[in-house]
């Protein structure tokens, strides 16, 4: 489904990802961990295509188009999806027309009907569940005023309307209470499917108790320096990352 | 565009037009079909009032409404203290202008402890062929503990040329409550300047909301004399001026004695070649302690053409007080746009949300559900370049996008 190829990525001539290589398929949870500043959400903001991310080599494929020729909003119609660290608030703009706006730009681009209002409601009601998220919320304007929790529960109640194929979830987990890590996680676990892939960022095996990938990678130094089973995040959680550090330091020197 | 100033002298241009028949037939054009409004009609054409039946109405609930001319003949006891207030004003040319020469307007008197349930709705209508001079004058008298809503509608048809010189006096007794809210939906030949004076006692509330859709050029200018303790202020106003159109908004909030409260806040969108100015100036006089005042002016222009001069504008002489200032002039949030983008929402969709999302907080300030909602509505279609002002009035009512009025209502 995603396939990233020696991707270099730059910030103002400074080169933060330093040949990326990474292979999703439909069906995967992977989990990508590493210290801070690492170049995490760099990958996340390349693949959503965010301004001001120069890619100096490589390739990012997904279903076989390269992702480069896309605008930020194709790449979302084409099934991508980005739940972000620090969600923006939008003052002004109720999540319930926002929703609706996107679901039916989308729709549009895939050649369906636009949801009428009545089946718009259904299906957002329907999706709120996912996420256990409250009436209340929902008439309200996008994150304004919303808790770190109350944030991110709206990300995954997004990702819920909007079914994405591959999601990037970057820290989901920061700022989170044991509760609200529970409600997010068992969201993005409902929303698992075959024919969707998911790529969890975070610093901490934490949410990893609750959404179990099947792949861990390690990204250290813009590059992905390590990959194992699940078991490798309980070893990072129990040793940290210096071991890992001192590992590709070695392997640089020799 | 000419300073406020030169447009005084452009009044000798304009014909100031005789009375027409006063008792015209004119409920099917003063028709409002905004739903469950409810509202009570005031019409006004070219400035004269015009009723079929009667000039002056006197309500069960001892309400006064209607021609300011017939008030001052048939109740001078209630109109002429406040004519005379607002003659010993300061003037300039235009309001000069305005008390030597206008020719007729509104008069609401809403006596003490009196809750009017309906919203009172001026709608002006200026409708000619010739370049047309409407001077209008408007007293509002709001009794103790009594409290009225009024909606004012500023239309015109495509006609003539028009110059519309309105002059507002408020006057709110002791713990009155007055919501006062304005659409602007002139032709783009027109000029419209509106003059309010406002003194408020003790406890009194006033709220203003004035939406501009479309004009020539429009000057709002709100004086508001916070005469006793305890009252308050609330000014909020929008305008969405595109091709070359011109809105200036000028407020002066004068805090003439202490425990007062005022509040304003404007914004406004400016596309293509057109300009705009908002000059807030608040007084705070020596003795007016733990005064309250804020003042914020919030503007996105769309071209490098586009201009808007801004001037919030604090001027204290007391030393116990809270007040702030300040004015934004900028584009849309690009961390918002992206965001919404990351949704699969395109960038003209995103950007029309943005700007939906920040005129419509001004529509938040309106009382009468039916007149938010229709409020809401009128933005979001005037940024999507499909109305430019209201439809559901008869003055404007659209055929193949023109405006037509296919009666001449001063032929009638």
């Amino acid at each position: 489904m995603l396939k990233i190829e020696n991707l270099h990525v730059s910030i103002k001539g400074r080169e933060i990802l330093k040949g990326v290589n990474l292979e999703v398929n439909a069906g995967e949870v992977h989990a990508i961990m590493g210290p801070n500043g690492t170049g995490k959400s760099t990958l996340a903001s390349v693949i959503a295509g965010k301004d001001g991310y120069d890619v100096t080599e490589g390739n990012i494929i997904y279903k076989g188009k390269n992702l480069m020729d896309l605008s930020i909003e194709d790449r979302a119609r084409e099934g991508i999806f980005i739940g972000f660290q620090y969600p923006v608030e939008i003052p002004g703009v109720s999540i319930a027309n926002f929703m609706r706006t996107a679901l039916n730009e989308i729709r549009q681009y895939r050649g369906l009907d636009p949801l009428n209002g009545a089946q718009f409601l259904k299906l957002m009601n329907e999706k709120k569940k996912v996420v256990e998220l409250t009436e209340k919320l929902s008439n309200r304007s996008v994150n304004e005023g919303f808790s770190g929790g109350e944030k991110k529960r709206n990300e995954i109640f997004q990702m819920a309307m909007l079914e994405p194929t591959l999601s990037i979830l970057d820290e989901t987990d920061s700022g989170l209470d044991i509760d609200a890590l529970r409600i997010v996680a068992n969201g993005v676990n409902q929303l698992k499917s075959p024919d969707n892939a998911t790529i969890v960022i975070t610093h901490y095996q934490r949410l990893l108790d609750y959404i179990v990938p099947d792949v861990v990678h390690v990204l250290f130094d813009g590059k992905i320096v390590k990959t194992g089973p699940k078991e490798l995040a309980l070893e990072l959680e129990k040793r940290g990352y210096d071991w890992i550090k001192e590992e590709y330091e070695q392997r640089k020197l020799s | 565009m000419k300073p406020f100033d030169e447009y005084s002298k452009q009044l000798k241009n304009y014909t100031l037009q005789q009375q027409p028949d006063p008792y015209l037939p004119v409920e099917e054009y003063f028709t409002c079909q905004v739903a469950n409004m409810g509202s009570v009609m005031l019409p006004l054409l070219n400035g004269w009032y015009v009723h079929k039946d009667s000039h002056l109405t006197r309500y069960e609930n001892g309400v006064v409404a209607g021609s300011l001319k017939a008030a001052i003949q048939e109740c001078p006891e209630l109109v002429d203290a406040h004519l005379n207030q607002l003659a010993a004003e300061d003037k300039d040319d235009l309001t000069a202008s305005n008390e030597t020469q206008y020719t007729d307007g509104i008069f609401i008197y809403v006596p003490d402890n009196v809750k009017v349930p309906q919203p009172f709705q001026i709608v002006s209508l200026v409708n000619s062929r010739e370049d047309l001079l409407v001077q209008t004058r408007n007293i509002i008298h709001v009794g103790r503990n009594a409290e009225l809503s009024l909606i004012q509608c500023d239309d015109s048809s495509k006609y003539g040329k028009t110059f519309l010189n309105i002059f507002t006096g408020i006057f709110l007794e002791e713990n009155a409550r007055l919501h006062y809210y304005k659409t602007e939906n002139k032709e783009a030949e027109s000029l419209l300047f509106h003059h309010i004076n406002v003194y408020q006692k003790r406890y009194s509330f006033f709220l203003s909301n004035a939406i501009t859709f479309n004009a020539g050029y429009v000057c709002n200018n709100i004086h508001v004399n916070l005469n006793e303790p305890f009252a308050e202020a609330q000014l909020y106003g929008l305008y969405l001026v595109d091709k070359t159109q011109h809105c200036d908004n000028r407020i002066k909030v004068l805090h003439n004695c202490p425990d007062c409260k005022s509040f304003q806040l404007y914004k406004g969108i400016m596309d293509d070649d057109a300009e705009a100015s908002f000059h807030g100036h608040v007084v705070v006089q020596p003795d007016a302690q733990r005064t309250n005042a804020f003042q914020t002016n919030r503007n996105i222009l769309l071209t490098d053409k586009a201009k808007i001069n801004t001037q919030p504008f604090l001027e204290i002489y007391a030393d116990d007080v809270q007040c702030s200032h300040g004015a934004t002039v900028g584009q849309l949030d690009d961390e918002a746009l992206y965001y919404l983008r990351t949704r699969g929402i395109g960038e003209r969709s995103a950007r029309k949300l943005l700007m939906f999302a920040f005129a419509n907080e001004i529509c938040q300030h309106v009382d009468i559900q039916a007149l938010k909602d229709r409020l809401s509505d009128m933005v979001q279609r005037r940024l999507d370049g499909e109305l430019t002002i209201c439809d559901q009035c008869m003055m404007h009512n659209a055929d193949n996008g023109h405006l037509i009025f296919p009666i001449d209502p001063t032929k009638l």
